[in-house]
């Protein structure tokens, strides 16, 4: 299936267009012109392989997704989950249906969490459904869902060498938002240095794939308690920001430990603002 | 201009938002301006690359000097290219010695492969390899898909690469290429014609089309005062008229370019996320360039990208 005849040429690499060849998994056919049948029968299968037989119900309450219709870059597609009734949630599965490997990111969100909004940023390959499953408390799921228009997200090359995409890997920055009132949520957003690759960019030496490496697992906690624990996946962007709610425990740090596909791991320490009484 | 959807580009664009078809409009219709002595130029349309314009779209000529002619941006695809040549050929008898590549998109580098038969010398900055080594057949492919494989044409590498700086002789005149620091993209050259004067700066400037940001912002701020210093006072832009006066296009340039950054630091500095930038940031310029909406959001993307790590 060829999606994209008219494009963008004289801009360079990210408005990436046609798929590269992909050499992760299994391709399924996918793209712009699918029928709604097709797109709910991928759904269906990844769904199946994600939740066995659990049932999924739709909502338009405890989830929604906010995304662009027409991403601007395909490598960076920038994501929004609201779960307005966060004392339900327990953990937030996100899917990109047609991505090689759809299973983006999995949150589990612990005592220090606030689920009411999380934000990240992801590669999307193709014209695709995104889904995002609530899982509450109580062990149900629900489903939200959103179409996005864009393409060649995860085999866009970085336009950089290897080396340089991997400089100060593991560097992290946190900036925090809102006021400190004890007892209540502010919002934080975790910046990670890591080229996250997808394993389907061309190296531009080597002329080989740059093998995948990317973040698997992120865990944040304030003070002793959990804020969430993320699996994550080739479709999160390179340099991942993670926006997120958290509740400090005053005058303790917020932790930040992260581990990638190939053993590295990081550690890092912030700063919590303190309440102002 | 009004960007006008066309159908396709609603159904498979993509990114295309900007395919702005023009019936009628073919390579055969160009017409090569004479800018400088012996400077022949041809102006491409503010369009993107479409199955009717061969991806025709940037500025493209050629230099005749006393030993040989020296072509500077070789075209968007092989029929491109072979028109470029063809136009060459009318005018010289003068065998094509150099063909110049001034960076690695694909609207400049891929009429390369219409020369191959010249065994011209291919003259690129010293990064374009490992550029087009990275991107290179993913150009290709995009254009295959449009143009198909007959008129795509193929990714040609540079046999002198530029470090810093090389002068090229042409008997009566000399080409003196400047390699920059990561701007535009991570491979720009530019060059100054000795007999003219002109500054041939490639996509480091563009007038009228929205310049797209894909090397680095503060990077390609200060190339631009690099060329505000560099004594020319007449050049040729990679877009838009094929000579203009450097200092006004320069202006515009980094007004346009100063604008998206400091408003994408300070969305930055306020918290306010990628996804609303892309709808907030230099909004003011939008009348003042071709393509805008195709391509500022984009531009606000890499600048944000760019920047919130400072």
């Amino acid at each position: 299936m060829k999606p994209a005849l008219s494009l963008i040429l004289s801009l360079g690499l990210s408005v990436a267009i046609l798929a590269g060849p992909a050499v992760r998994g299994p391709v399924l056919a996918a793209g712009a012109s699918d029928t709604d049948a097709e797109r709910t029968a991928r759904w269906q299968e990844i769904a199946k392989s994600v939740f066995g037989d659990r049932k999924i119900q739709p909502t338009d309450t405890l989830i929604q997704i906010d995304a662009p219709n027409r991403a601007m870059d395909a490598a960076l597609v920038p994501i929004t989950l609201t779960m307005p009734e966060k004392d339900k949630i327990k953990a937030v599965h996100f899917v990109i249906d047609d991505n090689p490997s759809p299973y983006a990111a999995h949150f589990t969100f612990g005592p220090a969490g606030d689920p009411s909004e999380l934000k990240l940023r992801v590669r999307v390959n193709n014209y695709t459904n995104v889904h995002a499953v609530a899982e509450t408390k109580d062990g149900g799921l629900y489903e939200a869902v959103k179409f996005v228009k864009a393409s060649g997200g995860c085999s866009a090359p970085m336009g950089m060498s290897d080396e340089e995409a991997m400089k100060g890997m593991g560097d992290m920055r946190m900036k925090f938002s809102g006021e400190a009132q004890a007892g209540k949520p502010i919002e934080a957003t975790l910046m990670i240095r890591h080229p996250n690759f997808s394993g389907m960019q061309m190296n531009q030496v080597t002329r080989d794939y740059t093998p995948a490496r990317y973040i698997n697992k992120l865990v944040v906690t304030a003070g002793d308690k959990v804020v969430f624990t993320m699996d994550g996946d080739i479709s999160i962007a390179s340099n991942p920001v993670i926006n997120f709610g958290l509740v400090p425990e005053p005058g303790k740090p917020i932790k930040v430990a992260a581990s990638d596909s190939q053993g590295g791991s990081w550690e890092h320490s912030f700063n919590a603002p303190s309440p102002s009484n | 201009m009004k960007a006008v959807l066309s159908r396709r580009a609603a159904l498979f664009g993509g990114f295309c938002l900007c395919c702005l078809p023009k019936p009628g409009f073919s390579a055969d219709s160009f017409a090569m301006e004479e800018v400088g002595p012996g400077i022949f130029m041809r102006r491409g349309p503010n369009a993107d690359a479409t199955p009717e314009n061969d991806d025709a779209i940037a500025n493209i000529g050629f230099v005749v000097g006393r030993d040989g002619v020296l072509v500077t941006e070789s075209g968007g695809s092989l029929a491109d290219g072979q028109w470029l040549r063809a136009e060459i050929v009318k005018r010289t008898s003068k065998p094509i010695r150099h063909v110049v590549i001034t960076h690695v998109h694909p609207d400049h580098c891929f009429g390369a492969a219409a020369f191959m038969a010249d065994k011209p010398n291919v003259i690129g900055h010293a990064r374009l390899r490992e550029a087009l080594d990275a991107r290179g057949d993913y150009y290709r492919q995009r254009l295959v898909d449009i143009l198909g494989a007959d008129k795509a044409g193929s990714v040609v590498y540079p046999t002198q690469e530029v470090k810093d700086g090389a002068e090229v002789d042409l008997g009566d005149r000399k080409l003196r290429f400047t390699a920059h620091a990561t701007a535009h993209t991570s491979c720009d050259l530019s060059m100054v014609d000795s007999a003219s004067g002109l500054l041939f700066t490639g996509d480091l400037l563009s007038v009228g089309r929205i310049p797209s940001l894909d090397g680095n912002l503060n990077g390609w701020l200060k190339e631009v005062e690099g060329l505000r210093a560099s004594g020319a006072t007449r050049a040729v832009p990679g877009h838009g008229p094929v000579s203009v006066d450097l200092a006004p296009g320069l202006d515009a340039l980094s007004r346009y370019l100063t604008t998206l950054r400091d408003e994408t630091r300070k969305a930055i500095a306020a918290d306010v996320s990628i996804e609303k930038a892309v709808r907030t940031v230099a909004q003011s310029e939008r009348g003042q360039w071709d393509l805008f909406d195709s391509y500022n959001g984009r531009n606000v993307t890499e600048a944000y990208k760019e920047l919130e790590w400072e």
